[in-house]
């Protein structure tokens, strides 16, 4: 990595400069009303370096990830602009990338996206027009070579740290770490992995890609996030694409009495947290919880990962989202 | 069990099939360049079909890199993807999209492992697909190339990643 930064983003400088990084996901809401999303962007921006903003995670829709980023830059926090493959083909991604920059994005992650079935309109057409790893290359070729992908020069090229997303938690598990290797060949400065619930598995994960010689070339920031219970377990490993919950997690959140439940949930996080820190190569963590703000907030603070470095000197997000509450007048 | 599975359960033997394929039909590039690339790509579109449908579940996307994917179609992924498995890979191996269906790139993988001509050729970056040659005969587009012309922003971008060991 060189020493000029690719976007000079505030979650680039934290990584960049050694720091553990600390990032939170922000599920957008089903609302039109753009308070909703700075109640729970104030919470998290206390927390983390950068917030994701999810696009249409689960294939359910929400309020769009670029209207959030937009919202999340204007009131002053360093979002994660999440694009998905799923929804929109090349035309639209590459208009979208031009747009969120233009509105202060620096920060792009590149998903391919769960399928239309994993959401509540599985009736809807899917497009994958593009995979993750050709969008990760086109928003490359858009910043680096300053043109579109039909060749068609730009006159300013889109500024951005490009993320990708890991799953070391299911097969082919030998080719995951090759699959985050062609991702790093496009483009990708960080990765963020899926829910981590089984350590030995990531440590195997992250012993290929030290072997590959990956950890000095990409910002792995690992994804964590608590358990209501072993129902809610029981729930995310069914129902949700590619998330793997060994059973001992489970059996330990069955055999916690009623009511403590969520509190181990939580301790269950933290310890993976930790065990997650001691890992060579790991560059930070991805705290996901849905439409759990608070909860992401006491597992950051119990971890021990506060004050973040990047809220230093840097304005009170509430003095900035307060007045431009969205009144109906 | 099919023919095309058992077929492909082995790869080794396919991958030395489309290369007398690959082989033949470049050999009768004169006589196809006489015939007329549109005429011929009228002409062999359905038999080629016909084979590769039964082979490998072939979706005509009408640019061909079995040979890289491991000799598995990997249009017949649900999300059509050419670089590799996504995150929703199930426990046991299959696919997210259809729970009963083994996951395309894990085949793709493990047979690539079996592969000694092209084996290695899963880790490139392939290119996003032409849509414009969707239904169209791979063979003719072969011997045109325009089976291989990239976006022109994608050109001269690398095509091989960089490893520290090799894999």
């Amino acid at each position: 990595m060189n020493d000029e930064y690719i976007a000079g983003s505030r979650l680039e400088r934290v990584l960049r400069s050694g720091r553990f990084a600390v990032t939170a996901e922000l599920n957008p809401p089903d609302s039109a009303d753009p308070q909703e999303v700075y109640d729970a962007a104030v919470v998290l921006s206390q927390v983390c370096d950068a917030i994701n903003a999810t696009d249409g995670s689960g294939a359910n829709c929400h309020m769009s990830s670029m209207a959030i980023c937009a919202l999340l830059v204007r009131a002053g926090y360093e979002p994660v602009f999440q694009m998905s493959c799923r929804d929109r083909n090349r035309i639209a991604m590459q208009g979208d990338l031009l747009g969120a920059v233009a509105m202060g994005v620096r920060n792009v992650l590149c998903l391919t996206g769960d399928d239309v079935t994993a959401g509540d309109q599985p009736q809807a057409k899917r497009v994958f027009d593009l995979d993750s790893i050709q969008l990760l290359r086109t928003i490359t070729i858009m910043r680096d070579k300053g043109m579109f992908l039909s060749g068609r020069k730009l006159t300013t090229p889109p500024r951005v740290f490009l993320g990708a997303a890991s799953n070391p938690f299911v097969p082919p598990y030998e080719w995951r770490p090759l699959r985050l290797a062609k991702k790093v060949e496009a483009g990708a400065g960080f990765v963020q992995t899926q829910y981590c619930f089984d350590v030995p598995r990531l440590r195997q994960f992250m012993q290929r890609v030290r072997d590959l010689g990956l950890h000095e070339r990409v910002y792995i920031l690992v994804g964590v996030g608590p358990l209501r219970s072993e129902k809610a377990a029981e729930f995310m490993r069914t129902r949700v694409p590619g998330v793997h919950i060994p059973d001992e997690i489970v059996d330990r959140l069955r055999k916690t009495p009623k009511g403590q439940k969520r509190s181990e949930g939580k301790r269950i996080c933290v310890e993976i947290i930790q065990q997650v820190r001691e890992i060579e190569g790991v560059a930070g963590i991805h705290v996901m919880a849905y439409r759990q703000e608070e909860l992401v907030a006491e597992i950051i603070e119990e971890a021990g990962l506060l004050p973040r470095p990047s809220r230093l000197g840097a304005p009170d997000p509430r003095e900035l989202a307060r007045p431009r509450k969205w009144s109906r007048a | 069990m099919s023919l095309g599975s058992t077929l492909r359960d082995h790869p080794h033997f396919l991958e030395q099939l489309y290369r007398l394929t690959a082989y033949v039909v470049r050999k009768l590039d004169p006589l196809v360049a006489r015939i007329g690339y549109d005429r011929a790509n009228r002409w062999l579109r359905y038999p080629e079909e016909w084979v590769k449908r039964i082979v490998f579940d072939c979706r005509m996307c009408g640019q061909c890199v079995l040979h890289s994917t491991g000799m598995t179609c990997p249009m017949s992924c649900p999300k059509n993807l050419r670089n590799g498995p996504c995150g929703g890979v199930r426990g046991n191996g299959h696919c997210e999209v259809i729970p009963e269906m083994k996951c395309v790139w894990t085949e793709a993988y493990e047979r690539s492992l079996k592969m000694p001509v092209y084996g290695q050729e899963i880790l490139w970056l392939q290119p996003p697909v032409n849509r414009q040659l969707e239904g169209t005969s791979a063979w003719v587009n072969m011997l045109t190339g325009i089976d291989r012309e990239p976006p022109p922003g994608w050109q001269g971008t690398t095509q091989e990643i960089e490893l520290s060991v090799q894999p």
